[in-house]
């Protein structure tokens, strides 16, 4: 919204600079974008002149050469290229040094051989508006000498404002105009739509027109009145200026003074031209299917069935509140005006606007809301400017579809409460001044002190203000929010703290960071072709129906595809010896039904929070050693740290067939709970998944954090314990085994056979050879006994070794040496 | 009594010998003066044996000070073996030399967290010292928690498609963090203190200042008479902690569905201190405004509790406010990184940048 700031102080001046009133208004809400010079430099260099003689240029046909008057006593000679200048003119005059509008710096010319000093003006060059087609003549009286500035408004400023959905009354000056009232208190301008024009002739404007409102759900209110000997020209270059700076196009009298009334007060109007309005007679409805029309500027638009539409008697004449069509539209031969002025359902505009990617001025504004007694206020103005400018008659009477009037609201507000919820008081007497300012209505001093003020909303705040706490808002954001005290809460029984899985997720994260992997934070979207590379089934990943793109149609299931992106992108960067990993949710099918009340806590999909990490080394190439790559005991090693720093209890299983079809089936690994529950997987990338990836061989890891939170013990569980200070026993056992007996088949063998004086097994050594026999391995474990009350001896934890290697014989194994 | 020529002689070769170890350069040395003084052929221990042919009255005497000698003696040569040895040991430590320039090994590599994760922490940190509660809340969401619930009506445009990912009719991908409001109710009765940290989601086409996936922190407290005034307090404190002491914050009325008043809220630019110029020149950071848009917040709007009332969020006895920030804009703002897509590149050089 742009505001005219020399016309906006014709409204309300409280005698400050444009940026000192912006920063008002921004401190009041209504939130100023920019702030803009338009027009000329100095004024000063712009004068009013008089055409004293106006000779043909002797070298040039289209000049003259022409004698002006400045006021000064000295003729000035001036080279003119307008065909329209004429000797007697008064005329507007750039001097020697004056900076226009577009920044150039006018100087003394020789033009075909004749000095001219300074330029005799069209209003394009002015800024006022767009005509050049010759120089403005001016009419209003103004004498040789003076400034220009006192006759045209040659230089301005506009206050861009940004507007907020809930405030379409400051979508017109005159409402802005409100606002800086109630800030400063300075004097508002009567409102421009508090008198009407003067209708003529014995006519009503029934007699010349009907309008039928079909589906009143779109429509709340349709006025229109009638003109006649309606003159078409061109509109006065105080209305262009103001346009013209507000951002419109000037065009025509007609069209200009509905855009007037519109960046005034608010309302958007429409001028047809009743001759051409098939049958005289308006219908609104919706859009029929299939239905289209060319809109005023030119192009050819379908409708949607939901879409508005005013039409005539053989269709569609213009889409409601947003664009008027090009059958009706007013044009220079014009002289009968139907005047429309009516009020749009905001959602429905909206809806409109945005499906035909069509956004006006007037739909900026319907979809706000506009209440309907404002329609009826625009058509005063309107009036009366029709009256004033083309010379029209107003034909007595308003046509007035207005199916479903409503009575105007009252709202009480307690001063009290107002100070309670700002937490500064602020006292009724300004509680009263400030509504009041605003357009509110204040009920008389009966109630004055019984705690309450009953008030009147203004029909153009009655969207935004319709309870006690929509009143507060407004004191408190003129009263000033800038000026409130700051205080700090009471806080009574609130403890601010991190939950125990809080804790342990930032642990986690932090064990990752201090083993050399960085964070990583890729997008939650995921695709079909990114699952399928993973070999994964997409159908069951949770799709969004209204994706930017297909790649961001899925919702993962996993962040494993995230951390392969970035390992592609990092490896074409060159980057060697990767290790990464992301902290996120993953998300699956939930079972929630649909939910139109509350839920009650309901989640609509099973979203869980991962960890996951990628490493391409086990350790790097140093000036020593070789790089070691990932493998899978790489990963196992950082998912080993993890769940030590979560002090759940866990094994590895080899993982089952197809289990995570994306890792080297022989080295993939399922990570398991103590109590089965499974909690992620662990492993090297299948080589095939790789290289569709384009990543290097990797190993990957990923488990579920929430679950591991679940099992991890509370601080109070891991109570204090005596340490023991009886000394340790160990043992070497080498086991043979078959080669596909795992070290935990041989770890739970042993422990089985060991008893509880058995405290840990540790495998240290891992051989196979010739005097093993074929398909055997030997595995060296170093066992610790320990007991918490005595010295164990060697006899008592020889004595274990016969029951170990019975434990070990039903596994096919035995101890070797 | 003239003192016995024995004794004197013994007085005498213990000043040797302690002149002699004094002056001994090496442990082989050391080792020769002990065989000289003490070993089996030494004058002491010959005086020492023939203490049994001195007359009765001398033999104590002279037993006892050629005992004292070697007593004295050993001390001496343990005293000075010692040392000695331990300047050989740094004489042959100091040829042992490592080049301490290369690289340890195995090298130790530093990890980073996402700049996203530090700014999240240090909110959560600041907020909880606050004496508020972190909670965290599904991203897949219910049409109810992110509009309805937040007031906004059925007609609302932040409902459309261009605005909100959907999944089915009613679900959709959170817009705002502030749905968490609304189950943080739900779930229990009044005082509430909480903030929200998490992922958000705008079908925004990505560009310098917008990506369709970021972050935010809310913030909500309701209990008896918390005001507006309370939340500029809070902010403050907020703005100090992240900010810099002596910051400030202003408050402007602003405009969301599901607070009343609404407020938008600047900080003092911390880069030109509240000034609006760097040196001669217009401050970049705040574009010579002096301040700097960080979040939107308000009171609760009374609608919004009426969602909740069966919880014990009655209007009329409880109120507060509720804030919402993007952890992005606060990174972006802090560190002066460009473009928020850079973010979510992932490009390790960049995650390295920021230390932590
Ligand atoms: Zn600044």
């Amino acid at each position: 919204m742009r505001v005219p700031f020399a016309w906006l102080r014709s409204l309300c001046d409280p005698g400050l600079g444009a940026a000192e009133v912006g920063e008002l208004l921004t401190m009041a809400g209504v939130k100023v974008e920019r702030l803009h010079r338009i027009g000329v430099g100095d004024p000063a260099a712009f004068v009013v002149g008089r055409v004293v003689e106006a000779e043909r240029h002797p070298n040039a046909d289209r000049l003259s050469v022409c004698t002006v008057d400045d006021g000064s006593g000295e003729p000035r000679t001036i080279v003119c290229g307008a065909p329209n200048v004429a000797a007697g003119q008064t005329v507007a005059v750039a001097l020697p040094g004056a900076v226009m509008p577009d920044g150039t710096e006018l100087g003394e010319a020789k033009l075909r051989g004749v000095r001219s000093s300074g330029m005799i003006l069209a209003e394009d060059e002015l800024a006022i508006g767009e005509d050049h087609s010759g120089i403005l003549v001016l009419d209003n009286g103004a004498a040789p000498g003076e400034p220009l500035a006192a006759a045209l408004p040659i230089a301005d400023e506009v206050i861009e404002l940004e507007i907020t959905p809930n405030r379409p009354d400051v979508m017109g000056v005159y409402g802005v105009a409100r606002e800086v009232h109630a800030v400063t208190g300075a004097a508002l301008a009567e409102d421009p739509a508090a008198t009407d024009a003067p209708a003529s002739g014995s006519d009503h404007a029934s007699d010349h027109a009907s309008v039928e409102i079909v589906d009143p759900d779109i429509c709340p209110r349709f006025t229109a009145r009638v003109f006649e000997d309606v003159r078409i020209g061109p509109s006065p270059p105080w209305l262009k200026q103001r346009l013209t700076a507000a951002g419109q196009r000037p065009i025509s009298n007609v069209v200009d003074i509905t855009n007037y009334v519109m960046l005034l007060l608010g309302q958007p109007l429409h001028a047809f031209d009743l001759d051409r309005v098939r049958g005289r007679s308006i219908v609104v409805r919706r859009a029929r299917e299939g239905e289209s029309m060319v809109t005023l500027d030119g192009t050819e638009r379908a409708f949607s069935p939901e879409v508005a539409l005013v039409c005539d008697a053989e269709g569609p004449s213009g889409i409601a509140g947003i664009m008027g069509g090009a059958v009706s539209e007013v044009s220079a031969e014009t002289t009968r005006v139907l005047m429309e002025s009516a009020t749009w359902v905001g959602p429905n505009i909206m809806r409109s606007s945005r499906a035909l990617g069509l956004r006006t001025e007037a739909s900026a504004r319907f979809e706000k809301g506009l209440h309907p007694d404002l329609a009826l206020a625009a058509q005063r103005l309107a009036a009366k400017l029709m009256v004033e400018l083309c010379g029209a008659r107003l034909v007595a009477g308003t046509i007035d579809a207005h199916p479903r009037p409503a009575s105007p609201r009252t709202v009480a507000v307690r001063p009290e409460r107002i100070g309670s919820v700002l937490g500064e008081a602020v006292g009724e007497d300004e509680v009263r001044e400030v509504l009041q300012r605003l357009g509110f209505e204040t009920a008389g001093d009966e109630d004055v002190g019984s705690g309450r003020v009953e008030v009147s909303v203004p029909p153009f705040r009655d969207g935004d203000v319709q309870r006690e706490a929509d009143l507060i808002e407004e004191v408190a954001r003129i009263h000033g929010l800038d000026r409130l005290p700051a205080s700090l809460p009471a806080r009574r029984s609130a403890v601010g703290r991190l939950t125990p899985a809080q804790r342990l997720r930032r642990r986690l994260e932090d064990a990752l960071r201090d083993r050399g992997l960085s964070e990583i934070v890729a997008y939650s979207f995921t695709c079909a072709q990114a699952l399928q590379r993973l070999r994964l089934d997409e159908s069951e990943a949770l799709r969004i129906r209204n994706p930017l793109s297909e790649d961001g149609a899925l919702l993962r299931p996993l962040l494993l595809p995230g951390l392969l992106d970035a390992a592609r992108r990092n490896a074409a960067h060159g980057r060697a010896g990767l290790a990464l990993f992301e902290s996120a949710h993953v998300y699956a099918t939930g079972s929630e039904p649909a939910a139109s009340s509350s839920p009650r806590g309901g989640r609509p999909a099973d979203e869980r929070h991962h960890l996951a990490g990628l490493l391409t080394e086990a350790a790097p190439a140093t000036w020593r050693a070789e790089a070691r790559p990932a493998d899978l005991y790489a990963a196992r090693s950082v998912v080993e740290a993890l769940l030590e720093v979560a002090g759940v209890p866990w094994r590895a299983d080899r993982a089952a067939p197809g289990a995570h079809p994306f890792l080297h089936p022989g080295r993939a690994a399922t990570v398991v709970a103590a109590d089965g529950r499974q909690l992620g997987w662990l492993g090297e990338l299948h080589p095939l998944v790789a290289r569709d990836w384009e990543v290097p061989a990797v190993a990957v890891f990923e488990f579920d954090a929430g679950a591991l939170s679940e099992l991890a013990p509370d601080a109070d569980e891991r109570g204090y314990r005596d340490l023991t200070s009886f000394p340790a026993v160990t043992q070497d056992l080498a086991v043979v085994v078959a080669e596909d007996t795992s070290a935990a088949e041989v770890e739970r063998a042993v422990r089985a056979g060991g008893g509880e004086l058995l405290r840990s097994v540790r495998p240290f050594d891992l051989y196979r050879g010739d005097q093993l026999g074929p398909g055997r391995k030997s595995l060296a474990l170093r066992l610790e006994f320990r007991a918490p009350d005595r010295t164990l001896t060697e006899s008592e934890v020889a004595g274990r070794r016969a029951d170990i290697e019975a434990a070990l014989d039903e596994i096919g194994g035995g101890l070797r040496g | 009594m003239a003192e016995p020529a024995a004794k004197r002689r013994l007085e005498e070769l213990s000043a040797e010998a302690e002149a002699a170890l004094g002056a001994a350069r090496s442990s082989a040395e050391l080792e020769e003066l002990r065989v000289r003084y003490l070993g089996r052929r030494s004058e002491l221990t010959a005086t020492l044996r023939s203490i049994r042919e001195l007359p009765a009255p001398e033999r104590g005497p002279v037993g006892q000070a050629a005992n004292s000698v070697r007593v004295r003696l050993e001390e001496l040569i343990a005293e000075r073996g010692a040392a000695l040895e331990a300047t050989e040991l740094d004489r042959r430590l100091e040829q042992d030399r490592l080049d301490v320039t290369l690289p340890g090994d195995p090298p130790l590599p530093a990890g980073h967290l996402h700049l996203v994760t530090q700014i999240r922490r240090e909110l959560e940190d600041v907020f909880v010292g606050l004496g508020f509660e972190v909670l965290e809340g599904p991203e897949v969401e219910y049409e109810y928690y992110n509009f309805t619930a937040l007031n906004h009506p059925p007609s609302h445009p932040a409902r459309l498609p261009g605005d909100t990912f959907y999944l089915s009719d009613d679900v959709l991908l959170r817009t705002h963090t502030s749905p968490m409001q609304i189950r943080a109710m739900e779930s229990r009765p009044p005082p509430i203190y909480v903030v929200v940290p998490g992922r958000v989601y705008r079908p925004d086409t990505p560009d310098a200042t917008h990506v369709p996936m970021f972050h935010q922190l809310e913030g909500l407290a309701i209990d008896e008479g918390v005001t507006l005034a309370d939340l500029k307090g809070t902010l403050r404190e907020f703005a100090r902690a992240m900010f810099g002491p002596g910051q400030e914050v202003r408050l402007r009325p602003g405009y969301f569905p599901f607070t009343e008043p609404s407020v938008e809220v600047d900080v003092s630019c911390f880069a030109c201190h509240g000034t609006g110029a760097v040196g001669s020149e217009r401050c970049p950071t705040c574009k010579g405004e002096a301040w700097i848009e960080i979040l939107g917040a308000g009171m609760v709007d009374p609608n919004v509790l009426g969602y909740v009332a069966e919880s014990g969020y009655d209007p009329e006895r409880v109120q507060g406010f509720a804030f919402g920030m993007g952890i992005e804009r606060i990174a972006m703002l802090r560190y002066g990184v460009p473009d928020l897509r850079m973010l979510w590149e992932n490009d390790v050089r960049l995650l390295e940048q920021f230390g932590a």
